[in-house]
């Protein structure tokens, strides 16, 4: 690019924001108003019929590895932080093996999510089968996709495009901030969706 | 860097490249003898063959060329061979080695990438072509979708990909070109592209709807004259009229488009916050276009056709694929708005420049600002409705089905959640431009603008929550009426504060009527009708009589066609000289706009007339069945007429503005601030402006937007760079 923006890296005084991160606070306020739509259609369609609770009791939704999941994205989120926290401590092998645990993690929960899927499908249970599922396939689907999209950019983040440290420091550890501000969202909804529709 | 080392290699890679062009040149020959001369195989067996064997050789120079690339040229040889081989010996080919090919292309395209920029874009081209050609070989053994005839245009993909990548590799013009007016990254460019681009729909959606007025007015079933169009065409064409004009014209025309261009340039910005984000915002609704488009030339079936609002269960019902592209086209334009409003809400958050403080900001950004945050927060609902429709249709969910435990209304609360802000987001920049106009032309500060400021704040909060006095009659219950009818009289309050104060802004000024004045003054008696005629929608009881009558139309007609549209030709008319730097005539700008009034008023008023009578929209035959009808039928002729009339006018438009694009006025020095404005656009830029980066030096703002006619100074202006 042959222009410079102004606070692309460094902060604007009367805002104490740069660019990204305000960016990034704006999209995540976008998608709770999509997460909400979403949660909001699960308590219609759930108080709204007398079969719901049928459909969940024979669901039989495996909640150890849901909680197991939780558990897995929850330290996925705190390795996130220690990576930030490594590159503000201009450890940078440091960033590397945490974001490294972090993406594990994140594949991890995945793998363990198709297993989960798999079992529904073995047993005949589709988003078509009743609204439960497809309140279930939907929400758990999406924020899948968007599980998909943060390993996407970490990974580009933890390869390829950490060659910016070199050149840039204060701005790639700016992209780190703004992924993990990302990836605790994605974490975050997962935190409602677990009790919300395994434990309700 | 060195011109004469660099010469060589670069021709050796051009010679390779426009190999590889023939070579996909080669392949849509083939593509077309198949398609067209029904499959003469030996012909195509041909063809491909000396394609392949064009890949083959182009591969190997442009390994020549740099001895970086040689393995990426290497490995797009070694797939023209293959493919070479594959062609010759089709019997002895195992089944695994077709996809081979590819692959190499693939990774050769990405080796190119990789390690050199200067060819990288032809790279990245070679590589897609070949992904996607893998996929379509792959596709359609794990989905059955060969049987849909338009998947063999798909295949037109790879092949288009692969004569762009030899093209771009062969003139390094070509690639300037791309880089600079197709891929660009410069918000001056993008606006224009959003705006020739939504200046197309709403023409397009201007035709559908002359479509509909003729057979309102000339082929209504009377068994004399034959139907123009059958009943389930007429709402097609509504609901893609609305659809088109709503979310593909006006909205990014005036936010797209206008927001672009202007908000960085009044802000003090180089660019948007973030450049490349911008462009994605652009082809992104490009594609949604696309595929809203597509659903015309659907084999064997209707576009959409389930209004503009696709109420369900009638769209998850509706038969054909069109509402499935409705739906995956709407998805398009989501994202493409959330990138837009994320854009342009930093931009104005973090780029202002020194001294441009909130209350100094143009009024006009401040609707921008409003506008963009109702885009950012309303869509996504729409989103998740947008997405349940589409399982409901393709995965046989049942999130909107009564029958399997799923709620209709659900989905129109969804829909009204987006729409209803919508209706500001159509409104607010429309303002915005009127009261930047009037200002100007009246030589006068707004009158009221913190009252305005802050009136803009409080309806982009309200417009939040009156979304359901859409649904008086869904049977919702009286509660739920009751309190938005009482919202929806709220929101009434700062939408007359704003108009009452630009009114005001009138009185005692010494008014320029120019041809933008003109469509800017005409504004604010054709939005205040838009705007009255909504309150008896907006209250529960009279709405019971006008619901889904003609008098709705006509209400959000005024809102958006003469208001709206108006305040778009006005912004036309009057930013013109900066983009081209010439201004535009004023004889041809009149006659567009006195023809403009006079015919907009003449479609839009009498469906007041019809609706009162009770007629109800979205018939075919205008409501000839029905007895209550019959007197009011004759308007229908009178707004068809008034249609066509409005259709000829704006011919004066179009002349008028490639006659000013292309005419030289190169003779004459530009004027750089024709308005004599005090915005930093007009003051502290060129006409047209600079070329990226738009400010030679950055500017300082000292004071407000509108200090115009201040006593004891020289000028009757004084920019807003302008030291006290």
């Amino acid at each position: 690019m042959d222009i410079e923006i102004p606070y692309n890296v460094e902060e604007r005084e009367d805002t104490g924001l740069y660019n990204a991160k305000l960016g990034i606070w704006l999209f995540l306020a976008s998608e709770i108003m999509l997460f909400g739509a979403l949660f909001s259609t699960y308590i219609i369609l759930r108080t709204g019929d007398t079969t719901w609770m049928t459909a969940v009791k024979g669901a039989h939704l495996n909640i150890p590895l849901a909680t197991l999941n939780t558990a897995i994205l929850i330290l996925s989120s705190v390795t996130f932080v220690m990576s930030w926290v490594s590159l503000k401590l201009k450890d940078f092998s440091g960033f590397k093996k945490y974001m490294g645990i972090t993406l594990l993690c994140s594949v991890l929960f995945l793998v363990i999510k198709f297993f989960e899927y798999k079992a529904k499908f073995d047993v005949g249970h589709y988003p078509s089968t009743h609204n439960f599922y497809a309140v279930y396939f939907t929400i758990t689907g999406l924020h899948g996709i968007h599980i998909i999209g943060g390993i996407i950019v970490n990974a580009y983040l933890w390869l390829p495009g950490s060659k910016m440290w070199n050149t840039d420091p204060k701005r790639f550890t700016n992209r780190i901030e703004v992924a993990g501000l990302y990836w605790h969202f994605v974490d975050l909804v997962w935190i409602i969706v677990f009790p919300s529709i395994y434990l309700l | 860097m060195n011109k004469e080392k660099l010469n060589i290699p670069k021709s050796i890679y051009g010679f390779g490249g426009a190999l590889i062009s023939i070579s996909g040149i080669l392949l849509l020959c083939s593509f077309l003898v198949g398609t067209f001369l029904n499959y003469i195989v030996s012909a195509q067996t041909l063809i491909n063959s000396i394609s392949a064997f064009f890949l083959l050789i182009g591969g190997y120079y442009i390994s020549k060329a740099k001895p970086e690339i040689k393995w990426g040229g290497r490995l797009i040889s070694i797939s023209g061979l293959q493919a070479l081989y594959i062609y010759m010996s089709p019997s002895f080919t195992p089944d695994l080695i077709i996809y081979f090919p590819p692959i190499f292309l693939f990774f050769g395209g990405l080796i190119i990438r990789s390690v050199d920029n200067k060819f990288g874009l032809s790279g990245i081209l070679i590589s897609f072509s070949g992904l996607a050609s893998l996929i379509l070989l792959i596709l359609p053994k794990i989905f059955a979708i060969n049987s849909y005839p338009f998947f063999l245009y798909l295949y037109l993909i790879p092949i288009v990909l692969l004569i762009f990548a030899g093209f771009v590799s062969t003139c390094s013009e070509f690639k300037l070109f791309v880089s600079k007016y197709i891929f660009s990254i410069d918000h001056k460019w993008i606006g224009i592209q959003y705006g020739i681009t939504s200046m197309i729909f709403l023409l397009f959606g201007f035709s559908l709807m002359m479509i509909m007025r003729y057979q309102l007015a000339y082929n209504m079933g009377t068994g004399e004259l034959k139907d123009l169009i059958s009943p389930d065409m007429y709402n097609a064409l509504g609901a893609m009229h609305g659809t088109i004009m709503v979310f593909l014209g006006v909205v990014p025309m005036i936010v797209g488009a206008f927001g672009n261009y202007l908000v960085p340039l009044q802000v003090g910005a180089p660019d948007m916050a973030f450049p490349k984000l911008n462009m994605a915002s652009y082809w992104v609704y490009f594609i949604g276009g696309i595929v809203m488009l597509a659903s015309f030339f659907v084999p064997d079936a209707l576009p959409a056709h389930s209004g503009w609002t696709s109420y369900v269960p009638l769209a998850t019902l509706s038969s054909g694929s069109g509402q499935t592209f409705w739906l995956v086209g709407m998805i398009f334009l989501i994202t493409s708005s959330l990138l837009g409003s994320v854009n342009i809400l930093v931009t104005i958050i973090q780029l202002r420049v020194k001294g441009l403080t909130w209350m100094r900001l143009p009024f006009f950004v401040w609707t921008q600002l409003i506008t963009s945050f109702l885009l950012l927060l309303a869509f996504p609902p729409l989103e998740a409705a947008g997405i349940f429709q589409l399982l409901d249709r393709v995965a046989g969910t049942h999130f909107f089905d009564p029958y399997s435990g799923g709620s209709v209304l659900l989905y129109q609360h969804l829909f009204w959640f987006l729409a209803h802000p919508e209706v500001y987001v159509l409104i607010l920049p429309a303002l915005g431009i009127v009261a930047e106009i009037i200002s100007n032309n009246t030589r006068k500060p707004l009158w009221g603008y913190k009252p305005m400021v802050y009136s803009t704040i409080w309806l982009g909060f309200m417009s939040f929550i009156v979304w359901a006095h859409h649904m008086f009659l869904t049977g919702m219950g009286t509660t739920m009426s009751s309190f938005f009818m009482i919202t929806t009289m709220i929101i009434s309050v700062p939408s007359v504060v704003i108009l009452s104060s630009l009114f005001l802004s009138l009185w005692g000024g010494s008014i320029r009527f120019n041809t933008p004045m003109l469509f800017a003054l005409s504004f604010l008696p054709m939005f205040g009708i838009g705007g009255l005629t909504g309150l008896p929608l907006g209250l529960a009881t009279a709405d019971i009589h006008l619901h889904d009558t003609y008098y709705v139309i006509g209400h959000f007609h005024y809102v958006v066609a003469p208001g709206t549209i108006f305040a778009i030709f006005a912004g036309i008319y009057f930013w013109f000289p900066k983009i081209t730097g010439k201004t535009m005539n004023e004889t041809l700008g009149k006659i567009h706009f006195y023809g403009s009034l006079v015919a907009m008023n003449g479609i839009f008023m009498p469906m007041f007339l019809q609706g009162l009578a009770g007629v109800s929209r979205r018939l075919s035959n205008g409501g000839y069945d029905y007895a209550h009808a019959k007197e009011v039928l004759y308007l229908n002729e009178i707004m068809s007429i008034c249609a066509f009339a409005l259709f000829a006018f704006q011919l004066f438009f179009i002349v008028n503005f490639f006659w000013t694009l292309f005419r030289n006025r190169y003779d004459t020095e530009v004027d750089t601030n024709p308005w004599k404005s005090n915005t930093i656009e007009w003051t502290d830029t060129t006409s047209p402006p600079l070329g990226h980066g738009n400010f030679e030096v950055i500017p300082k703002v000292y004071r407000g937007a509108y200090e115009y006619s201040i006593e004891g100074h020289s000028k009757d202006y004084c920019p807003q760079t302008e030291e006290s």
